[in-house]
């Protein structure tokens, strides 16, 4: 037996727990979660297809709780799939992509099961990069099933379930007014401000009587980072004082894993503000709009970077294809198609399109090109 | 400004603030705020707390202050410096200047003062007449019509206040900003914690900023299948939809005037809007969360005049309500090429002669650098 159960936890710092002779796998803080659970009259009756579409809610650890399994368990041979699954799911979402779950296998275990593990070896992993991007791609495969369920449920009572999530985990009151989604304009002003498109500044929206309408898509959309967030939080506050036996391997796979990707990483301080902008944006697994994508491209390009390695830095981005991304970049640098070369936006330009972020260090220069080279003396 | 004119300045506004506590009072929730002043020719004194109208009474008795000024946010401890300060939230403010309209009348009282030889003229001039210099420092006074446009400005942003954003009435209080505007504070709303970013977000809702021809269905491509809003939404698009519309029965031939003249247009004619239906704020201050504001019932050092709250804002009149110094008559020496009229009496025009003025009349020519103390 492994320490990584322990006796005497109080309950209320226990998330996932899977009763092995009465021990935990424990988590510390979180007390939002404590207080979601504890109001246990107004709990919905939540299913396993729900859990496997949700797996971050309290009720998966209760669930699993009343399933009896533990731990060792899963590290015995027989749930080597399960494994193996948890650590597709990582594999998936390190290279930018979204985890499918097919809809068969929402109504088994092994969908839940499986981000438990994936989170155990994550954790094991102690690599945060690993750990920020499985988190916003399972916070994307989550909003996915969360427009569904908004969607299908709109004109139901069972809409309440996507809308309990919103509320319970960022406390945002969504309501329906014929078939539409409306928030609370400063709820809906706080989260469309990290997003730089023009169909998001509030003069574009319908606002009516304090509130802004929404479609199901845009509703979780405006939630995404506060889901990966939500998650990542969560991952963070789970101890794992040792590994399994079991998931030894695919542990260590995994640090080879991150350091393939680390390597690709290449942010410079010497990059302008609009620049750094535009890659945090991306890192952050925001939408950066063309015009955006476009200054990022040119630039990189101008300072000789290739197209190979400019293309993993939009793999973050909601949209995310390799081929196309590939494409685009080799049109703009002008080694395909029409031969024109592309060069890098105006600050002006940038400007008017709200994408700059100048410093005093822009002082004096009129295409972000320029940066670093021309100080103006002051 | 000089020693002289600082002293009959003072001596008037000294009298103001010992005998007129009845308009001087903290704002709700005092204690939260930043308070901060100004003296004559010295800097911003800020981080101060004040906790009741006594404390203020007392510190404009001492300090005779040029302006007075009050945080909109809310801070645990207002008196440390900003970064320990720990922000809690702030009222929504806004500023309607008249010299942000752009309205035609402006040249009309706008004085330009020659800096090196002092004359002044209300033409704009390159050089000055007199002594060649091109130097200029201007000098501005509000018209009947500065006011009124900018009444009207405050109209449209309690509209869109009201009615898109929901908030009450009761909520909404309107000042005379003192010189040429209104100040409009917005207290105990949902909208009290919003960041910078979000504010700017907001205040560019207000002006109609950013408004792009999709999100008033308009399409790019295909455009015979854009839909237009119609009379009865709410928002913007009703708001657009009254103004291209006008009624019903013109609506089916203007929505397909409007589509057939295409996307582009569109954009025209929404650009067109913003400039008359978008409401000209100033977006700096919106958007600034650590702001001090001017204290309502203090005097602007710019005019002479108190920013007061306006119960009426159809008939109120700042020349008449916001003129609330003595009326002892003392002698400056007045260059006030234009006509002025305060409390109902008109003064000048004066080329640089020695009169006799109401105390009030006196000080706001000398606020206006358009006079000196003898
Ligand atoms: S000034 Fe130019 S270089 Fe600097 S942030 Fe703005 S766009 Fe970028
Ligand atoms: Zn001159
Ligand atoms: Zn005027």
């Amino acid at each position: 037996m492994t320490n990584l159960f322990e006796d005497n936890l109080n309950s209320y710092e226990i998330i996932w727990k899977i009763p092995s002779h009465g021990k935990t796998l424990v988590n510390q803080q979180d007390n939002q979660i404590f207080k979601l659970s504890k109001n246990k009259e107004n709990v919905l009756k939540i299913g396993i297809k729900d859990l496997a579409k949700y797996p971050f809610l309290t009720e998966a650890g209760e669930y699993l709780a009343n399933t009896g399994l533990s731990l060792e368990q899963l590290s015995h041979p027989d749930w080597k799939p399960i494994v193996e699954k948890a650590y597709g799911r990582i594999v998936v979402a390190s290279s930018g992509q979204i985890y499918g779950s097919d809809l068969e296998s929402l109504d088994n275990d092994s969908e839940l099961l499986s981000f438990i593990v994936a989170i155990i070896l994550l954790k094991s992993a102690g690599i945060a990069t690993l750990i920020r991007r499985f988190s916003l791609a399972e916070a994307r495969r989550s909003e996915r099933f969360l427009q569904q369920d908004l969607w299908v449920s709109r004109d139901k009572k069972n809409l309440e379930l996507p809308l309990k999530i919103i509320q319970d985990l960022f406390a945002v009151k969504v309501s329906i007014d014929n078939d539409e989604f409306v928030i609370k304009v400063p709820d809906y002003l706080q989260r469309a401000v990290h997003f730089h498109e023009k169909e998001w500044k509030l003069v574009n929206r319908r606002v009516t009587n304090g509130f802004v309408y929404l479609s199901a898509h845009e509703t979780v959309r405006l939630i995404r980072a506060e889901l990966g967030e939500y998650i990542n939080g969560k991952i963070q506050s789970v101890n794992i004082q040792s590994i399994p036996q079991g998931f030894k391997q695919r542990v260590e796979d995994l640090v080879i894993l991150a350091k393939k990707f680390s390597d690709t990483t290449f942010v410079s301080s010497e990059y302008p503000p609009c620049v750094k902008h535009g890659i945090e944006v991306l890192e952050k697994g925001e939408n950066l709009p063309h015009s955006g994508r476009f200054l990022l491209a040119t630039y990189l390009l101008s300072k000789g970077q290739t197209v190979d390695q400019i293309a993993p830095l939009f793999k973050n981005a909601p949209d995310y294809n390799e081929r196309t991304t590939k494409y685009q970049l080799e049109h703009i640098s002008g080694s395909s198609g029409s031969g024109t070369k592309y060069q890098c936006p105006s600050c002006e330009k940038l400007r008017s399109e709200s994408l700059c972020f100048a410093t005093s260090d822009c002082d004096g220069i009129i295409n972000p090109i320029q940066f670093g080279k021309k100080r103006k003396n002051k | 400004m000089n020693e002289k004119n600082i002293s009959l300045i003072e001596s008037a506004f000294k009298e103001y603030y010992f005998n007129r506590f009845d308009l001087i009072h903290v704002p709700k929730r005092a204690t939260e705020r930043e308070f901060g002043y100004q003296k004559f020719n010295s800097g911003m004194i800020r981080h101060l707390a004040i906790k009741n109208d006594k404390e203020l009474h007392l510190l404009l008795m001492k300090e005779i202050p040029s302006d007075v000024y009050c945080s909109n946010a809310y801070y645990t401890f207002p008196n440390l410096p900003m970064s320990e300060k720990d922000w809690k939230g702030a009222d929504l403010i806004f500023d309607i200047d008249a010299k942000d309209l752009a309205l035609p009348c402006r040249k009309d009282h706008t004085i330009f003062k020659c800096s090196s030889c002092n004359s002044s003229v209300i033409e704009f001039q390159s050089q000055c007449p007199k002594c060649g210099s091109t130097k200029f420092e201007t000098a501005s006074v509000m018209c009947k019509n500065c006011i009124s446009e900018s009444k009207k400005e405050v109209t449209k942003l309690v509209d869109i206040l009201t009615s898109d954003f929901d908030i009450k009435k009761e909520e909404i209080e309107v000042y005379f900003s003192g010189n040429e505007g209104f100040h409009i504070r917005v207290t105990n709303s949902d909208y009290e914690p919003l960041g910078s970013q979000e504010r700017a977000d907001l205040v560019d809702y207000i002006m109609f900023n950013g408004a792009i021809p999709e999100s008033f269905g308009m399409k790019r491509q295909n455009n015979s299948k854009s839909s237009l809003p119609t009379l009865e939404e709410k928002g913007w698009r009703g708001r657009i939809a009254h103004r291209l519309f006008t009624s019903k029965s013109k609506t089916p031939k203007i929505t397909k005037e409007i589509i057939s003249s295409g996307y582009t247009a569109f954009q025209v004619q929404l650009e067109e809007i913003k400039k008359t239906m978008g409401v000209r704020v100033d977006p700096k201050v919106t958007m600034d969360i650590h702001r001090i504001f001017r204290l309502e019932g203090s005097i602007n050092s710019k005019s002479g005049l108190s920013k007061i709250q306006c119960d009426n804002l159809d008939s109120f009149d700042p020349f008449l309500e916001a003129c609330l110094l003595g009326d002892d008559n003392v002698q400056i020496l007045a260059d006030c090429p234009l006509q002025i009229k305060l409390k109902n009496k008109k003064f000048g025009p004066y080329k640089n002669e020695l009169v006799s003025l109401p105390k009030y009349a006196a000080v706001y020519m000398l606020c206006k650098g358009l006079g000196n103390a003898i």
